[in-house]
């Protein structure tokens, strides 16, 4: 399975490489990528234009999308095993109404003059700010109950989004910027963005991997997977911690980007079971190779670019009603 | 030297007390009884002897150890709990749980060995369940389930096993068949601490009980000692007669279920 998938990803990136504006084959995409990499000139034969849309401009975005998605899905399957529920995802701790907040923040009082990293930066403090609130909030007595962590959650991104609100009515003719990074995007990511992500996303999936066991053990229930040895309360609060770092990441470099991280566990749940080892691996593939599709359906193949975060949910929320219909179905025969 | 020793421990949610100076003593080869009404502290006193809360007062220590120097995996090489109320958030299948009993067993990066397995299997057949081990953990009815739950407590293979109230949603034939299973346990030299609410169930199967009375240890010993009509009044306020029972042969206690007409 996840050489199927590492495989499908291969192709995939290389055939979304090619498309666009300039038609490349997926043949000179590989020999561009390769020269870039053995630091050879290009073959004969191949217009050097190719070499700089395929290295400086395509592999960039295609890149960030793959590491975001993939990292939305670890995330999502994170969240999903700590909470004990399958509706979680990597926002529902409020991540992403904070990141939006700061994003926003940033935005109305035209902070990007000084660097074009200053709204990601302010989208990132906004997240990890939220986490922290919302920690605090639900931990009575140093305890993390799910059901509290999810109130919580909900609780501080209902504050958010009035801010969120408020600060769109600041913003008069501000407000279009505001609305568009919200809805996420991957154009004109460069290769910091990468690095970034890519930072991001390996500590998240070691992580996650690291822990893939306790996630098992931890479905159990707290008395239970307590008594089986595991440290629940701690791996509870680390894994919480990883999963919205990474998902903060994400979002201060492509916007808010929903479903990829809901869905992608659920769908390869089906397929391999809910043993978490195999588990986030597999998101991991499965939740790139999404995210990349999506964003060559918006880059490439419509007449004119929808935001990513509209065309996922667009996408997936229908995609999920049927799942979701699916099982309930199968739960009753 | 006991196993498991508790020295006057206290607990209190808050304001409210729920434990005074409980003590009590577990060792190798018996079957401890821990009875009481509903919010006598049971749960609480189960708590507090697996470090799942520190006493406010009092100690408590494991093979001659302080309870709370041992790490978790290591306690849990030294005893396992069949919880009362068991939920599970995915779809695991029987084996795969029952195979999680082995977690503190088997290093983080290893995958399970012959002995993990010939243990999973030998709890699963103890407890009748074998032949569900493919099936989903969700597709069970609720006897199957608590004894998957056993069977993986079993499975721990620990010195020290720990049932809360365990078969309080159980029919008959399978809270016998849980028992019986602990009972064999502790013959093999085991131990066996039973939260327990059927008065009758505990006389049959226990060596030792320990009585609670709002959060005080009023009582401990064997169960035709313990388990006696005036006793059994004062904790519970329901009259009752006891004596040995020839087709049980153990300590019955009968109890008056209806107001008696003059």
């Amino acid at each position: 399975m996840i050489t199927t998938l590492s495989l499908v990803l291969l192709l995939a990136i290389l055939l979304s490489a090619g498309m666009g504006y300039l038609a490349i084959t997926p043949l000179e995409v590989a020999q561009i990528i390769w020269a870039r990499i053995s630091g050879a000139s290009l073959p004969a034969g191949i217009d050097p234009t190719f070499g700089y849309v395929v290295w400086d401009v395509r592999l960039p975005r295609i890149l960030t999308a793959v590491l975001v998605g993939g990292s939305l899905a670890v995330a999502g399957v994170l969240f999903q095993a700590i909470l004990l529920n399958p509706l979680a995802d990597p926002y529902t701790l409020g991540v992403s109404s904070g990141a939006a907040f700061g994003a926003s923040l940033a935005l109305l009082i035209n902070i990007a003059f000084i660097s074009v990293y200053s709204v990601p930066l302010f989208a990132f403090v906004g997240a990890v700010a939220t986490l922290f609130v919302v920690l605090a909030l639900a931990s009575v007595d140093g305890r993390l109950g799910t059901s509290s962590l999810i109130l919580s959650g909900v609780i501080v991104a209902a504050i958010l989004s009035a801010g969120i609100g408020f600060i769109k009515h600041l913003a008069d003719e501000q407000v279009a910027v505001i609305i568009f990074w919200l809805m996420g995007s991957f154009a004109s990511r460069t290769w910091p963005h990468v690095g970034l992500v890519l930072g991001a996303a390996v500590a998240g999936l070691l992580i996650a991997f690291y822990y893939g066991r306790d996630l098992n053990i931890m479905a159990l229930g707290q008395r239970s997977s307590d008594s089986l040895g595991v440290d629940t309360a701690r791996t509870r609060k680390i894994l919480l911690v990883v999963g919205s770092l990474v998902t903060a990441t994400c979002v201060s470099v492509s916007g808010i980007i929903g479903f990829i991280g809901l869905i992608t566990p659920h769908l390869m749940r089906f397929i391999v079971g809910p043993d978490n080892r195999k588990l986030v691996p597999v998101s991991f593939l499965a939740g790139a190779i999404l995210l990349l599709g999506a964003d060559t359906l918006t880059r490439a193949v419509l007449p004119s670019e929808v935001p990513i975060g509209v065309l996922t949910a667009l996408i997936g929320g229908p995609f999920f009603c049927y799942i979701f219909r699916r099982k309930q179905l199968h739960a009753l025969s | 030297m006991p196993f498991l020793e508790a020295r006057r421990i206290s607990y209190a949610y808050g304001e409210r007390q729920v434990l005074r100076d409980v003590s009590l003593a577990l060792k190798s080869g018996r079957f401890y009884g821990l009875l009481g009404p509903n919010g006598s502290g049971k749960t609480t006193l189960l708590d507090l002897l697996i470090a799942n809360r520190q006493p406010a007062a009092g100690a408590i220590s494991l093979q001659g150890r302080e309870l709370g120097s041992y790490s978790r995996p290591d306690l849990a090489r030294q005893m396992a709990l069949v919880p009362q109320e068991f939920g599970l958030g995915f779809d695991f299948q029987v084996g795969e749980v029952v195979l999680m009993g082995r977690h503190p067993h088997i290093p983080r990066f290893a995958t399970p060995g012959l002995k993990d397995l010939a243990l999973s299997r030998r709890a699963m057949a103890d407890l009748g369940v074998e032949h569900l081990q493919e099936r989903l953990m969700t597709a069970l009815s609720g006897g199957e389930k608590q004894r998957v739950v056993a069977a993986r407590a079993l499975a721990q293979d620990t010195p020290l096993l720990i049932m809360d109230e365990a078969t309080a949603n159980l029919d008959i034939q399978h809270t016998i068949q849980i028992f019986q299973v602990a009972r064999r346990k502790v013959e093999a030299g085991g131990i066996v601490l039973a939260a327990i609410h059927d008065l009758n169930l505990a006389a049959a199967f226990c060596d030792e009980i320990f009585l609670l009375k709002e959060g005080a240890l009023r009582a401990a010993g064997r169960p035709e000692e313990i388990l006696v009509p005036a006793m059994i009044a004062e904790v519970y306020g329901i009259p009752c007669q006891a004596a040995f029972n020839d087709f049980n042969h153990s300590h019955q206690i009968s109890f008056q279920w209806q107001q008696q007409r003059p």
